[in-house]
């Protein structure tokens, strides 16, 4: 089991709970994604997002600095927003990563995104929401098949024999689709072919088995098996020393998250209940110590098989040297106790 | 009254049928392709239920509940539906979907627009303010303390009574709000969409939005 973490690059506050700068956010990222190479962890992923609190606008520009910052780690997005990018530019700036790494750490995740902000920075219209993702989709594959490329679709020009480059230096890059879990998103990955990464961001995360299990007999039954079907996990979460630390450092970054999203849609104000019973078992949020952590991702991967799961540190602010133990944490104190309890299995 | 078909097989729509075959109706599920596009989506996350097209699921059902993306109800033909009972459980919510031209500027719930396609249809609102995994994981049966209760809104109240008698079964307790414009009352940003209630809590709840909707 592959363990890592994700990050939108959450600006961090000062204490009069004000934003500091998103400059400084993505400074953050960066030595943070250094660090988690340094420590071990086997992945790392930035998520594309375009607001004042979450400034990572640009997974492909991290993921290149960290190719070459970084050994061992697997760097990809989480996710690149495919419906209102150009897939030839994105498959150019990650082939160039994986040129740059030496080859064989670099992905992508493609995937319709949790928000739309993307739709009026970059000019699309949302009632394409649906054919844009499609479309865009395919022919990222296509590039990723080889070069030169022909495709041809209604939502961009088409492509008449054209080179994309580089190409990777093993030949293809791991494509992922990124999804919040509904049936007909599982349908699409397993008709493609294509790994799929699992968004969990609330309720039993047992709930994706039924997903799982759809996204891999529709693989099957379009004569997709092998390497390429595998599931990941990418959830909330964040280990301290203790269950209680751990609890009270994500806390706050939590109740910020939700108040943001809360002004923007109107919801009401965060309720610690809900928090407490996401952060405990069957809840969504990995926020425990070491052995909680590791308990928890053993067992969901009863129920979903997933051979990666990565989690989410750093929402609504948190504290630096709190993003920094709990990538430690990750790897050296939860990774061997997954091991072991998978082995024991 | 024992078939339910439900458009759309997304989050909500597998939710709805989910629970419907739990309550012991007949169900159908469609989404916009033919059947055997969703037949192992159906046997999958919603064992029990037959996959149809949407004009055959509708057509032989007594309650259509619609959970298809907002902008594309008009892709739904209104024909099928045509004398049923539709149940509209979709929302606006421009913060999360975008600003969609259509919903803005006219004061209306999302029903009334969408009820000017389905116009033979006897359309009701309600589901909409509950999210998908709360549909299963709230239901209570009748009589129990705490059970969460949700608005009716339609201007049939035979056919908001029959969708009342549905949503018991699901496992809900359920008000009728009055005409269709009182679904304003339960639209995305409003207090009832926010919350969670029982009975007694949202009839008050109830009382002073739909009379604040009247100013
Ligand atoms: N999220 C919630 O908790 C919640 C709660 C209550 C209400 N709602 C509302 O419910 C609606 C659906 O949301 P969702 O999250 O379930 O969406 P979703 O996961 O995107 O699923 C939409 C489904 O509709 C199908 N569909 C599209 N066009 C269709 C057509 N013309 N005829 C029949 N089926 C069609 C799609 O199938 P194809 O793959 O074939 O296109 C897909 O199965 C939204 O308006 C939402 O606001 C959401």
């Amino acid at each position: 089991m592959q363990l890592g973490a994700y990050s939108f690059g959450d600006t961090q506050r000062n204490p009069d709970g004000t934003l500091r700068s998103t400059a400084e956010a993505i400074r953050n990222l960066f030595d943070a994604i250094v660090h988690a190479d340094t420590v071990g962890l086997d992945y790392f992923a930035i998520g594309e997002h375009h607001t004042v609190d979450m400034p990572a606008s640009s997974p492909a520009s991290l993921v290149n600095a960290a190719a070459a910052a970084t050994r061992r780690i697997v760097l990809s997005s989480g996710v690149s927003v495919i419906s209102t990018d150009d897939p030839v530019r994105v498959f150019q700036q990650f082939a160039t990563a994986d040129a740059v790494s030496g080859g064989g750490r670099i992905e992508i995740t493609a995937g319709r995104g949790s928000s739309v902000e993307s739709y009026p920075l970059f000019g699309y219209d949302l009632r394409d929401y649906e054919q844009l993702f499609e479309e865009k989709i395919d022919l990222l594959l296509t590039i990723n098949r080889g070069s030169p490329v022909t495709w041809s679709g209604t939502m961009r020009p088409s492509l008449d024999g054209l080179d994309v480059v580089p190409r990777p230096v093993s030949g293809s890059l791991p494509i992922w689709i990124g999804t919040g879990g509904s049936a007909p998103s599982s349908v699409r990955a397993g008709r493609l072919g294509v790994p799929v990464s699992y968004g969990i961001i609330g309720g039993a995360p047992h709930r994706f088995a039924p997903l799982a299990e759809l996204y891999r007999r529709t693989a099957a039954q379009h004569g997709h098996t092998g390497e390429d079907i595998k599931v990941s996990v990418a959830a909330l979460g964040l280990v301290a020393p203790t269950k209680q630390e751990a609890l009270d450092r994500f806390y706050p970054g939590w109740v910020n998250l939700n108040m943001e999203m809360g002004k923007l849609r109107g919801w009401p104000a965060p309720d610690d209940r809900a928090y407490l019973a996401q952060a405990h078992a069957p809840g969504a949020y990995y926020v425990g110590d070491p052995d909680d952590i590791a308990e928890r991702i053993v067992h969901l991967h009863g129920h979903l098989g997933h051979m990666r799961h990565f989690l989410q540190m750093d929402i609504g602010g948190l504290p630096q040297e709190h993003l920094i133990e709990s990538l430690t944490l990750l790897a050296t104190e939860v990774k061997p106790r997954v091991e072991r309890l998978l082995s024991k299995k | 009254m024992d078939t339910i078909a439900v458009l759309g097989t997304g989050r909500v729509g597998t939710a709805v049928a989910r629970i419907a075959l739990d309550a012991g109706y007949a169900v159908h599920v469609a989404a916009s392709g033919a059947a055997s596009e969703i037949e192992l989506l159906a046997e999958i996350m919603t064992p029990g239920a037959r996959a149809m097209t949407a004009a055959d699921a509708a057509r032989e059902a007594d309650i259509v509940v619609l959970a298809v993306p907002l902008h594309k109800y008009r892709n739904v033909d209104p024909a099928p539906l045509a004398g049923k009972i539709v149940i509209d459980a979709l929302n606006y919510w421009a913060p999360v979907d975008g600003v969609i031209d259509e919903f803005e500027g006219r004061g209306l719930s999302t029903s009334e627009i969408v009820a000017e396609h389905f116009t033979h249809s006897r359309m009701v609102k309600t589901l909409n303010h509950i999210g998908y995994h709360e549909m299963e994981e709230d239901r209570l049966p009748s009589g129990m303390p705490g059970r969460r209760a949700l608005a009716v809104a339609s201007d049939d109240s035979e056919a908001a009574e029959q969708v009342r008698g549905m949503l018991d079964r699901f496992g809900f307790d359920a008000l009728h709000s009055g005409p269709l414009v009182t679904g304003r009352a339960f639209e995305a940003g409003t207090p009832i969409f926010n919350g969670s209630f029982t009975a007694e809590e949202l009839r008050k709840e109830l009382s002073t939005s739909v009379a604040a909707l009247a100013r």
